[in-house]
């Protein structure tokens, strides 16, 4: 186990690397000249020029550069925003704690829902199980710009329950501004968590050793906590793992449809803006949130499926 | 060993599979087979066939409902909806093709490299492939309207190199399966070189799971197109898309005029939910073959 996590952690840390490297270099790239942004392209003397080329180091080599900004960043200081001359942390700051929730709102309704459904599907032949196959369809086929559009006029517009824009005040409140938004969100991944959890307790169900623990008497509601379930844990936390996951990047979508003043939502905004050093600072946090998660769902699954060695995930 | 290739019922199994796919289809595979065949009609000739100019607008019609010869009204600034979404369908399904090509041709060429030479190379590739692993579609294609300016070909280059990593996972394993056959074994003692092998007998044999995959790798290619054009990353305004079509539709929207989002929503899902139910069994009819 111990070797498991030192490899992985290697792996995370190099991979980490390279991504900030990609970033910045990407960036750094980039078309147009950062002191055109700062003087709004009107022609500044040469010492202001000078004095400028200082302060954000544009003279310095590039590789430089990016170690000033690698190691700056891992004390929490992302650099200036020049359009907005604010720090990038301060901004990221301002906005990280809708895009958790949203995140956070939405994996419980994977969680309960496509779970929860898989299950019952699995469980209970025929009507209900269509039932099920139904929905999984249904949200299966709803991206979630287009579930976003959808909520937000049935729910918002003709029936009024919830607020179709902005973030609210409050914990209730929010969680009310929140709800359109999560539910687009997770509309795609409760279908296919759906759906696989319902193949795996299916698999389970029809193995022998479910049906020995049938034929000796144990009591339903054991057999299926027991032996169905616990099995056909592993596929399950592999998909809910990846789906949520994936989050991380689309919450970016609904906050935009919803206004949401989120992580993903400025990003997007600064893309526009041409606004690289927050957009660099979002792309470090995101890529590091993804693959953290990522790193916690292979921990996770050796842990729940000893026969795991090294990080060689299902499928 | 020969008894069993030279055996009649095998032969028969192996020119089947294409007729039984088809026989397979049901209603749901036809009717995903017409709304295919629909969606590049207009791709093709959307210009040609709408009705009016998609781009024309009268304010005096700002969100106006069905009215006469324009059967799905106005959209926000009076312009045609049927129209626009007739010509929209160019750049959502051409762009989606454009990505499911570049990223199956990325990825097959990759898969079938390391599966080939293994070793260090397989090694090197396999390090490359986790690193792009970290980073998401959509933020690839956020980075790069970044740097190269909000279009849709930054967008579909982006989601290109996104996806090549995911295929030549897929492909990989294939191409590693093939590798190991005694029929390449045998071609290569005879002398015939790895390019040789590789584009005469082991593509060849992988095709059909490179084709479920493309198919699969479109739809997907449609979603987030259609969504990084709404986010006002990709096809820009006032140009006709599906996926902008959504976003501008979306003040009538909230002022309770939902027509426009929603038919430009409902083509989206209509030409996705077909691409990937045929998707899906080009994929497992291809397992089948396979194995």
């Amino acid at each position: 186990m111990l070797a498991f996590l030192g490899k992985r952690m290697a792996m995370l840390i190099a991979t980490l690397l390279v991504a900030s490297f990609a970033i910045y270099g990407a960036l750094y790239l980039a078309p147009g000249s950062p002191i055109a942004a700062l003087t709004g392209g009107r022609s500044v003397p040469p010492e202001v020029l000078k004095q400028l080329e200082d302060r954000y180091h544009l003279n310095d080599p590039f590789l430089v550069r990016y170690w000033d900004w690698l190691t700056s960043a891992l004390h929490g200081d992302l650099g200036e925003s020049i359009p907005l001359h604010e720090q990038v942390s301060t901004l990221i700051g301002q906005r990280i704690g809708v895009t958790i929730q949203l995140v956070m709102f939405t994996a419980a309704i994977i969680i309960i829902v496509g779970v929860g459904l898989g299950i019952v599907g699995a469980l209970g032949r025929g009507g209900v199980d269509g039932g099920v196959l139904l929905v999984s369809t249904v949200s299966a086929a709803l991206p979630a710009f287009a579930a976003a559009v959808i909520l937000q006029f049935l729910f918002g517009v003709v029936l009024g329950w919830f607020p179709v824009l902005g973030t609210g005040d409050g914990f209730v409140d929010q969680l009310r501004h929140l709800t359109l938004p999560a539910l687009a969100l997770a509309a795609t991944s409760v279908a296919l968590v759906t759906r696989v959890t319902r193949t795996a307790v299916r698999e389970e169900l029809d193995k022998e050793h479910v049906q020995t623990a049938i034929s000796r008497g144990l009591p339903w509601r054991e057999v299926v906590r027991r032996h169905v379930l616990r099995n056909a844990a592993i596929p399950i936390t592999t998909v809910v793992g990846i789906t949520i996951a994936s989050l991380i990047a689309l919450a970016a979508i609904v906050e935009t449809a919803f206004g949401l003043n989120g992580l993903g939502a400025y990003l997007v905004q600064a893309a526009q803006n041409k606004d690289f050093a927050t957009v660099q600072g979002i792309s470090l946090v995101l890529v590091f949130a993804f693959v953290i998660t990522n790193v916690v769902i292979d921990v996770a699954y050796a842990i729940l499926d000893p026969r795991v060695t090294l990080g060689s995930r299902a499928q | 060993m020969s008894i069993e290739i030279l055996d009649p019922v095998a032969e028969v199994e192996e020119s089947a599979p294409s007729r039984r796919r088809l026989r397979k289809l049901g209603w749901v595979g036809w009717v995903s087979i017409a709304v295919i065949v629909v969606a590049l009609l207009l791709a093709l000739f959307g210009p040609l066939l709408a009705p009016f100019d998609p781009n024309s607008s009268d304010l005096s019609f700002s969100n106006v409902g069905p009215y006469g010869s324009h059967l799905l009204g106005f959209d926000g600034q009076g312009r045609d909806v049927l129209s626009r979404l007739m010509v929209g369908a160019r750049t959502t399904i051409f762009g989606a093709a454009f990505v499911a090509i570049v990223s199956i041709t990325i990825g097959s060429f990759l898969a079938i490299v390391t599966a080939w030479f293994g070793g260090k190379i397989d090694a090197g590739v396999s390090v490359g492939i986790d690193v792009l692993f970290a980073f998401p579609g959509i933020l690839l294609a956020v980075l790069a309207a970044a740097v190269f300016g909000p279009s849709l070909f930054s967008a579909a280059l982006a989601l290109s190199l996104a996806y090549s990593p995911y295929v030549a996972r897929v492909l990989r394993g294939a191409a590693l399966k093939e590798r190991a056959m005694t029929y390449i074994a045998a071609l290569e003692v005879q002398g015939f070189g790895a390019w040789r092998l590789c584009v005469r007998h082991l593509l060849p044999n992988i095709s059909s799971l490179i084709v479920a995959q493309g198919t699969i790798l479109f739809g997907f290619a449609m979603v987030d197109l259609a969504a990084i054009s709404f986010l006002g990353l990709g096809v820009q305004t006032p140009q006709a898309d599906w996926g902008v079509m959504v976003s501008d539709g979306k003040s009538s929207l909230l002022q309770g005029y939902p027509l426009v989002s929603i038919s430009a929503v409902l083509c989206i899902v209509a030409v996705v939910a077909a691409v990937s139910f045929l998707g899906d069994r080009l994929d497992a009819s291809s397992k089948d073959v396979n194995r």
